[in-house]
């Protein structure tokens, strides 16, 4: 695997609709970094959960990769996917070239591209 | 989890060299941890853990990981690790300890269990276990097999309310336990061309993404939704998996039973069962018909608190749906009608014909049979011992010794009274009672604090092991552990990816070190952990190889575990006759074994002992019903608060409650509350859920402060906010199966500088309990 150079820029991209706040992303960042309590290479935010005029629930979780994340670049260099994606316990993040992760993003709604 | 996998990096045997780390393939089953056994790679370096990954090549979890495992390297080299065997040198609760060798606390156990044997006899020692991690089969086999009593109790879990209901539901009903399936049996998982997506799964009593109980892997619930199974979600809070359900019903806690019985209601009414199992392979089910018929939806939805419609339109939803499963948990088990709500969602799997199919609720059992965790070594109990077990003559379902536990209740009630005998040696084994498992903990403490002698095994020290701990032995963490695990499948090895930690030893060396000094007769003939092992996965016809072969699989699915509609192939039955392990040989919708108990053959509702409809003058006082124990990402049950990094997440102890509710009381988001009835108070930080119904509170369990002072009256904080200064012992449902953790009552109100002025810890270690204790 390769990381940004000056032909073609990498990212991170997160199916969100399914992202349950588990943490994984965030503690697996933390000890891949070596990030000291308080800092955060990605971070979950929450959105709700709050009811709709048809009574749905609207409850989501965004996880924003922070200005310290480097995409891993020591695991990428090794031939590995980030700790995030290869981690999250719902299988909803992917890591890659931004053009092909744009495609992927077409596959189905509730996605969200970080380019790096 | 990874699309396409390096294979470079993620390779398929047990172990290699990559670099200067050597790769130890294999799977992680506490200590510390959870029910489940998620496969790893450990990346180490001269015996020390460096690293740790999932193994996407493990076909149980594919290369995820919870948050606590990936914290595996601070857990393992945690500075607050018990590092040597100890011995108490102060009074107890002092915490004042001296470091011994194993020698010399295996000479101080042997020497107490001989004085024992000669003066009291052995049946005076009792353990006590916690819940099912690595360490059920070890304690069973060193209470039983060496030290020869027949008393095995969980740590004082009122009504033996984890699983133990549910289990035994299953056991009765279709003589096997039933699990939901996500194709979690077959190493091809989805792709294997038998399986079935399930329509639709419901989720009953359990938040599975955050408690994975039960050996079953919450994520797996995303999974299905990721491929369009709907959900239908019953709960009294709103959780995540609620808020994308299709039906979420927010049911008063303790009201499951009713509502199960609705459901059957209303599926035999509308005629959506399944007729040609119900024809061909049960028993009973007219007496089924008749029952249900005095839970209409209307009379229900007044007991649940769940509106007639969605209680129908959930009905139907399910019964319609091919195939459907029910991912039930321990909220079902926490309520007196525990064994009837139990056997009641069983009903609902059965009648709707969804029992081994694919998509369904699968029959399991362990693989290849490997396991009896904590009904190890009872062939070594005689019958004569077997009538000195404590309490059981009271529960016939304990006497019968369809459960190899004796009722916790009861043996409170001897620690209390002396009788049936006064119980000389507590063994703890993976339990910190007064921190998690007791109900109405600040009783069970004087209680415990009545037994002369105690040993503790664990990783950290606990309240437990300060209040009541004259030896303490400390325990290897799985990392650390050459063992296996076969609860469910597929069979795994745990292999040891590090050096043990200073001077701690496995549970499996534990067991055979005290075996070969205590009944040589039974431990000699085996030189090491390994040939041990070797016996436990060869006999009784067990694996044809040796643990070393099991190191080299990693992992080993059961083809028995993912055939399906093992009823209709002879499959479970001894004589290989089609049918199930029941005296009728058929699912039995009224099982006779109730009857020979003195039980109610139906299901039915039972109110629980405190709340709107059986104390309503007590209401005026508390006036919200109290549910317990939601789960903790980090923090599985009272493990994990010594971690930094877990602390992170959860800094504090947290009560839920509607903000309209807290607005009443003048509580903010974040103020320190008091939670209390009439057993004792105990104080979180509220948090607002706006799905709450606004007469429910919601309180967590487990929570005690290593970084508090460890002697009393501090002891780790371990009663300052501890739910179970609210909850019961000795309050169960008729089988003694099923106690109210979950719907007791309380009232809140802030915690000020005035009403704090003596932490309950002090009142309960110094003062003689709260008031009602007392009496
Ligand atoms: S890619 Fe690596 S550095 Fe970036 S958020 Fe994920 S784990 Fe952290
Ligand atoms: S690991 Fe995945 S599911 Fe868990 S919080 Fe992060 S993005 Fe969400
Ligand atoms: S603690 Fe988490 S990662 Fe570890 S075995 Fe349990 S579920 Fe799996």
């Amino acid at each position: 695997m390769q990381k940004n150079d000056d032909a073609v820029r990498y990212g991170l991209l997160i199916d969100y609709e399914f992202c349950t706040n588990c943490h994984t992303c965030e503690v697996a960042c933390k000890k891949e970094l070596g990030l000291k309590s308080g800092e955060y290479g990605i971070k979950v935010l929450e959105d709700g959960p709050r009811q709709n005029g048809d009574g749905k629930w609207e409850w989501s979780y965004l996880p924003v990769p922070t200005s310290l994340c480097d995409l891993c670049e020591k695991r990428v260099a090794e031939g590995r996917k980030p700790t995030c994606v290869h981690h999250c316990q719902s299988g909803i993040m992917y890591y890659g070239p931004v053009e092909e992760l744009v495609k992927k993003m077409a596959d189905k709604p509730k996605m969200v591209l970080y380019s790096k | 989890m990874s699309e396409e996998l390096n294979k470079e990096l993620y390779r398929t045997e047990s172990r290699w060299q990559e670099g200067e780390y050597t790769v130890t393939r294999t799977s992680v089953w506490t200590a510390p941890g959870c029910h489940n056994g998620c496969g790893v790679l450990l990346y180490s370096k001269n015996g020390k853990l460096e690293k740790i990954e999932g193994d996407p090549n493990a076909p149980f979890n594919r290369g995820r990981l919870c948050l606590r495992c990936i914290n595996m390297i601070e857990q393992v080299y945690s500075s607050e690790r018990l590092k040597w065997p100890l011995k108490r040198v102060g009074e107890k609760g002092e915490n004042k300890w001296q470091r011994i060798t194993w020698d010399e606390a295996y000479d101080i156990i042997e020497n107490k269990y001989n004085e024992i044997k000669d003066n009291h006899g052995v049946e005076s020692i009792v353990s006590l276990v916690g819940t099912g991690r690595n360490s059920m089969w070890q304690p069973a086999v060193i209470t039983r097999a060496i030290f020869g009593s027949p008393n095995l109790s969980f740590g004082f879990l009122s009504g033996d309310s984890c699983y133990q209901p549910r289990m035994t539901a299953n056991l009765i009903k279709l003589g096997d336990c039933v699990i939901s399936d996500c194709s979690q049996a077959h190493p091809l998982r989805e792709k294997n061309p038998e399986w079935e997506k399930p329509e639709v799964i419901v989720v009953w009593g359990n938040n599975p993404l955050v408690s994975n109980g039960d050996g079953f892997i919450g994520h797996w619930l995303v999974d299905m939704m990721r491929l369009g199974t709907k959900l239908i979600v019953i709960d009294p809070a709103l959780t995540w998996l609620a808020a994308k359900a299709d039906i979420w019903l927010r049911v008063r806690p303790g009201s499951d039973a009713a509502l199960a019985m609705a459901f059957l209601n209303v599926i035999i009414n509308e005629d959506l069962y399944d007729h040609d199992f119900v024809e061909t392979w049960t028993y009973g089910f007219d007496d089924l018909v008749e029952r249900v018929q005095e839970y209409s939806p209307e009379k229900v939805a007044d007991i649940t608190w769940i509106p007639k419609e969605q209680i129908i339109e959930a009905a139907r939803m399910y019964a319609k749906a091919k195939p459907a499963a029910i991912q039930w948990g321990l909220a079902v088990d926490m309520q007196m009608a525990a064994m009837e709500a139990s056997s009641a969602i069983t009903d609902l799997m059965a009648m709707t014909g969804n029992i081994d199919v694919p998509g369904g609720n699968i029959i399991q059992r362990y693989a290849y049979n490997r396991s009896k965790k904590y009904g190890s070594a009872i062939e070594y109990i005689s019958e004569e011992m077997l009538l000195k077990r404590i309490g059981t003559y009271e529960s016939p379902i304990h006497e019968s010794g369809y459960t190899p536990f004796i009722p916790p209740d009861k043996l409170l009630e001897c620690l209390e009274t002396g009788r049936p005998y006064p119980v000389q040696m507590l063994w703890l084994q993976g339990t910190n009672p007064i921190a998690n498992m007791a109900g109405e903990a600040p009783r069970v403490y004087a209680a415990m604090k009545k037994v002369p002698f105690c040993v503790a095994v664990d990783l950290f020290m606990t309240p437990s092991a300060v209040a009541f701990a004259d030896v303490i032995l400390p325990a290897a963490m799985s990392v650390e552990r050459d063992s296996f695990r076969a609860w469910w499948t597929p069979l795994r090895s745990i292999t040891k990816g590090a050096e043990l930690y200073e001077q701690c030893k496995s549970d499996e060396e534990i067991v055979l070190d005290l075996g070969k000094r205590i009944r040589p007769d039974r431990f000699s003939q085996y030189n090491n952990i390994k040939e041990y092992l070797d016996q436990l996965l060869q006999e009784d016809g067990g694996v044809d190889y040796d643990f070393d072969t099991l190191v080299e699989k990693v992992n080993d699915f059961w083809d028995w575990d993912y055939t399906y509609k093992k009823y209709e192939k002879g499959m479970l039955r001894k004589d290989e006759q089609p049918g199930f392990v029941t005296p009728t040989g058929l699912y039995e919708f009224t099982s006779p074994l109730f009857d020979v108990w003195g039980f109610d053959m139906l299901p039915k509702h039972i109110e629980p002992v405190e709340g709107p409809y059986t104390t309503p003058e007590l209401m005026r006082e508390y006036p919200f019903v109290l549910t317990t124990g939601n789960r903790l990402w980090g923090c599985f049950h009272s493990e994990h608060r010594q971690m930094p990094t877990m602390r992170e997440v959860h800094p504090d102890p947290m009560m839920d409650i509607n903000p309209k509710a807290a607005d009443k009381l003048g509580i903010n988001e974040g103020d320190w509350v008091w939670l209390e009835n009439r057993r004792g108070r105990c104080k979180q930080k509220a948090r607002f859920n706006v799905g709450l119904d606004p007469r429910v509170v919601r309180g967590e369990h487990g929570w005690w402060f290593p970084e508090k002072e460890g002697a009393e009256p501090t002891l780790f904080g371990v009663f300052d906010s501890n739910i179970n200064n609210l909850t019961t012992m000795g309050v169960h449902g008729p089988t003694h199966y099923g106690a109210p953790y979950k719907s007791t009552i309380c009232k809140v109100y802030k915690v000020t500088e005035e009403n704090d002025r003596v932490s309950p810890t002090e009142i309960v270690t110094r003062r003689g309990g709260f008031s009602y204790a007392k009496k």
